[in-house]
């Protein structure tokens, strides 16, 4: 079982470019299939809201964000259970299987450049994740999308709320880097164990 | 309560299969790592850029080219209100250096079994729905500071969006020589 991987997955990573222009091709299926433009931030609005909505229908019906992203009550919810939700479920599957075709599975606590930094706690780190990823999705719905629907979705399109973002999240997402880990040599040990190509 | 729970199967088919497909790239590539991440708006890594920069130009132009022959019924814009994109695209910043996922590369990485990223799902669960209690506060502060509408870029220059995407398309991949060029240099010594 433990044997490298053969062949094309033997390879440590493909190109990158290969793999965005597999990203580019599959925004043009789901135009043309779907006719619909990929986001994952959306997704998670509507994930909070159906498990709110379980418990407290009236609040959501109530609240003006929702109804925006997936109906109101008296015209009808959007359904939840929608083509995003299917998408996002499937891809954590597809990252899985790249996982066992690749046999890269690691069991990475703490990475090794927040290690160099603020130590091998794993407590640190996942409160610190739970924090950023509250940090994320709050941003990223003010914006009014993430990385796949602006960076993908809204750049495709030329769309100028996107530019106006990837501008934005650049800067601070490089002031942030700078002040947190720009003392950290890039010598760092990195936790990868990816088999060099 | 929610009568339409589910959507009609063949979206759903459809959406299963981008997402699988999504999924398996972003692992591929290597882009659900912290380091890649967080390397990127270090300067250490552009792993990043390549791959979202040729998933934009290659998408670009196959979208527009597809409207142009009347394949498809049009964009998918949303509003450009300028204080909100702004103000959120500098938090988001914050959260994707602290959490070193985005929101579809952190399922990618609940993939691939990362502690940290299925923790980062649940703070951004919970982040989304404190957004929408505050949404209305919020939405009102920010909104007077401009709002263009459902606009591209192309729509508020007079050229057509081709020499946008032909001008992006050339920086790209001169930025692209560039840092091949470097991390070349950098091999040999």
């Amino acid at each position: 079982m433990n044997q490298p991987p053969m062949g094309l997955w033997r390879r440590a990573w493909w190109s990158l470019y290969a793999i965005g222009t597999g990203i580019g091709l599959l925004s043009w299926a789901t135009f043309l299939f779907i006719d619909k433009s990929p986001g994952t931030s959306t997704l998670l609005v509507g994930a909070a809201g159906t498990a709110l909505c379980t418990a407290e229908a009236e609040h959501v019906a109530e609240r003006m964000h929702y109804p925006k992203e997936y109906g109101t009550k008296v015209g009808g919810f959007k359904p939840v259970f929608d083509w995003q939700m299917s998408l996002h479920l499937t891809l954590i599957a597809g990252a899985f299987s790249e996982v066992r075709l690749s046999r890269s599975l690691r069991s990475e606590a703490v990475p090794g450049l927040w290690a160099a930094r603020f130590g091998a706690s794993r407590v640190k780190r996942l409160l610190a994740a739970l924090a950023g990823g509250f940090i994320l999705l709050f941003g990223a719905r003010m914006a009014g999308g993430c990385t796949s629907g602006y960076g993908i979705s809204g750049g495709l399109q030329l769309a100028v709320w996107n530019w106006i973002l990837f501008v934005t999240t650049f800067i601070s997402g490089i002031a942030t880097a700078f002040a947190l880990f720009g003392r950290v040599p890039a010598s760092a040990p990195s936790t990868d164990n990816r088999l060099e190509s | 309560m929610l009568t339409n729970f589910f959507t009609d199967p063949r979206t759903i088919l459809l959406g299963a299969i981008t997402g699988l497909i999504f999924g398996f790239l972003l692992h591929r590539g290597g882009v659900t790592r912290y380091h890649v991440i967080v390397g990127q708006f270090l300067f250490r890594d552009h792993m990043v850029l390549k791959t979202m920069l040729t998933a934009i130009i290659v998408s670009s132009v196959g979208i527009y080219a597809m409207l142009g022959l009347g394949m498809i019924k049009g964009l998918h814009l949303k509003t450009a209100e300028l204080g909100m994109n702004a103000a959120g695209g500098l938090i988001f910043g914050v959260g994707m250096v602290l959490l070193g996922y985005c929101p579809g590369t952190a399922l990618a990485a609940v993939g691939q079994s990362s502690r940290d990223a299925m923790v980062g799902v649940l703070g951004a669960l919970v982040g989304a729905a404190v957004y929408a209690e505050a949404f209305p506060s919020i939405h009102r502060m920010l909104v007077p500071l401009g709002n263009l509408g459902e606009v591209t870029l192309a729509d508020i220059s007079p050229v057509s969006p081709w020499v946008f995407i032909v001008v992006l398309a050339i920086l790209t991949v001169g930025l692209f020589v560039c840092l091949e060029q470097r991390a070349a240099k950098l091999v040999v010594g």
